[in-house]
């Protein structure tokens, strides 16, 4: 599709059927502009769209469904509830419009959404995030075929942002809704996304599973260099409440309580939560190291630098150290070295069950 | 002195007829109007705007004579209207009604159209993709919630009709019984020798049913923001 509007332009060109797409990017970078097109809120001036198989604009064609009868459901960065009318207003809004598109169990919804209690409240009386999990509730009674979600947490403090992040996952798993969730934090779209489309300057510059796209190099280096590792859940270690993952590295520890055994998990790590040695560390408190092998230093003009490794199996961490480091380890490329990891900087925010992709 | 005489009681019933008629006979095409104004784009916007405060701008009088040239027996619009459905307008009250709604007209657009602007266009979007079409989402999100400002523009519609004269002795005269509302009477008793505790009378019940209204729409608009305000 294409769209210039002022001095923006977007052409932009992917397809997904993996259930869970994220559009990620900077502010700007035309994610939300594609949502809006995509609910036919905006006209492309070329290009076409379909969901589902059908077609919901085709410009050499002349189609353009008009929003209402797309069956797209949305949920808005500040929720945009109607303030004049109750909770159950809200969520019986769209109630009878659905029509075929998805079959809707309203009681599963609302009992997932876990707002069963706030019926009768007006919008104003609610919290931030209880607004959000309400706004979720009135576009999937609305029976839509798919969700989307523009930066539905970004409005939300890091306390609500961490109690709405389940209820996400579990439209994907549970329900299995297909979404589209735009965000330009990298922690939600690593626990969300199944797929990810990056977008800059309204273009698409890469796209694939969260693992590869958001590795150190990928598209998203501008973004606070981060990793994504994917590990199976060991088991649980209940006396000290945490989870070790398994992974061909080393294990990995984790906080709380994750996951199954035998779950695939993924795990984001930030380049400045990863310290280097060269030597098996011991006696120190990390509980997490990696074995690897520096594929790359990027020195750059300020005291820090980028060193990435291979991890032995598979995966890519990055890491961020000093200069001065580099030069006293004598850390080169092609070099062994171990990644340590403080489990306290695994929190929730940043493991999740990683669904495979189909 | 407050005992009212049978004219000023048709005086007063005739003001609040003549008042009531033309602010519901007007309301609906100045909701109309100010949706259009306030929401969509079209050509020649500015001409229609321009058009609806017309009223506000010219000398009452001029309003008054264009209505009795347009809608007088012999006008084309009243000529029309006569012969089409028997119905008469000038010297009758419901020309006077008429001229009232059209004074009235632009404050009533006015209101409704600037709270109209003040509903949040998204709302009407958020309500789309929920598959509400859109004259649905106009009528069960964007109107209710722009009430408060319907409500006010009434209520200037109303407060307008009660006191104009200009347009209204212009276009259908001072007829005791037929077109002689407050302000009328009022004035044709300043004009009578002896007429000044008739004037008086007349004045305070005009000042009495101002502050009536006045009060009857505080009490609605307080009503009326409790059921859309959003308070908890």
């Amino acid at each position: 599709m294409r769209l210039a509007r002022g001095g923006f332009r977007l052409a932009c060109a992917f397809r997904s059927d993996t259930g869970a797409l994220a559009l990620f990017g900077r502010s700007g970078s035309g994610k939300s502009t594609v949502l809006g097109l995509i609910a036919g809120l905006l006209r492309p001036d070329a290009g076409r769209i379909v969901v589902d198989g059908r077609t919901l604009v085709d410009v050499e064609r002349g189609i353009f469904l008009p929003p209402h009868r797309r069956q797209v459901g949305m949920v808005f960065q500040d929720a945009l509830l109607f303030p004049h009318l109750s909770v159950r207003a809200n969520l019986a809004y769209g109630r009878r419009f659905a029509r075929s598109g998805r079959p809707v169990d309203a009681d599963a919804v609302i009992g997932m959404l876990g707002i069963g209690h706030l019926m009768a409240r007006r919008p104003a009386g609610l919290s931030g995030g209880e607004r959000q999990r309400v706004a979720i509730g009135r576009a999937l009674l609305a029976g839509p075929r798919v969700l989307l979600l523009d930066e539905p947490l970004s409005a939300l403090d890091f306390e609500r942002r961490r109690e709405i992040m389940p209820y996400v996952e579990r439209l994907r798993d549970t329900l299995a809704w297909p979404l589209v969730y735009v965000s330009h934090a990298v922690d939600e779209v690593a626990r969300i996304a199944r797929e990810v489309v990056v977008l800059e300057d309204g273009a698409v510059v890469a796209s694939g599973a969260p693992g590869e796209v958001l590795a150190p190099g990928g598209a998203s280096a501008g973004f606070g260099a981060v990793s994504v590792i994917e590990a199976r859940v060991a088991g649980h270690d209940a006396a000290y409440g945490l989870t070790a993952l398994d992974h061909p590295a080393g294990p990995i520890s984790v906080p709380g309580h994750v996951g199954r055994p035998g779950d695939m998990h993924r795990v984001l790590v930030r380049a400045t939560d990863v310290a280097l040695a060269v030597q098996r560390p011991r006696d120190v408190s990390f509980r997490t190291v990696l074995l690897g092998t520096i594929r790359s230093i990027a020195v750059e003009d300020g005291p820090t630098a980028r060193v990435e490794i291979a991890l032995r199996g598979e995966g890519r961490l990055v890491a961020l150290v000093t200069r001065k480091a580099i030069d006293e380890l004598a850390l080169d490329a092609g070099d062994e070295v171990f990644a340590m990891l403080k489990a306290t900087a695994l929190d929730e925010r940043a493991t999740a069950f990683a669904p495979r992709v189909r | 002195m407050l005992e009212l005489s049978p004219d000023d009681w048709v005086a007063l019933r005739l003001s609040v007829k003549v008042a009531c008629v033309a602010t519901l006979g007007a309301l609906p095409l100045a909701i109309a109007v100010a949706t259009l104004l306030a929401r969509a784009r079209f050509p020649g916007k500015t001409l229609v705007d321009a058009l609806v405060h017309l009223p506000l701008v010219m000398p009452p009088v001029v309003t008054g004579y264009l209505l009795l040239l347009a809608f007088g027996r012999r006008g084309p619009i009243g000529e029309w209207l006569e012969s089409t459905f028997g119905l008469v307008l000038s010297f009758r009250w419901t020309g006077a009604a008429l001229a009232c709604a059209v004074m009235g007209f632009p404050l009533m657009v006015r209101a409704i159209r600037l709270s109209i602007e003040a509903v949040d266009g998204r709302l009407a979007a958020a309500a789309a993709t929920l598959g509400a079409p859109p004259l649905w989402s106009y009528a069960t999100v964007t109107l209710p919630l722009a009430l408060p400002g319907v409500l006010a523009g009434a209520v200037l519609c109303f407060a307008k009709a009660l006191g104009e004269f200009g347009a209204t002795i212009t276009f259908v005269s001072s007829i005791p019984g037929e077109t002689r509302t407050l302000p009328s009477a009022i004035y044709a008793a300043t004009q009578t020798p002896g007429g000044d505790e008739s004037a008086m009378r007349l004045t305070l019940v005009a000042i009495a049913v101002s502050v009536a209204a006045l009060a009857l729409s505080e009490w609605l608009a307080r009503r009326v923001r409790r059921a859309v305000g959003g308070a908890p």
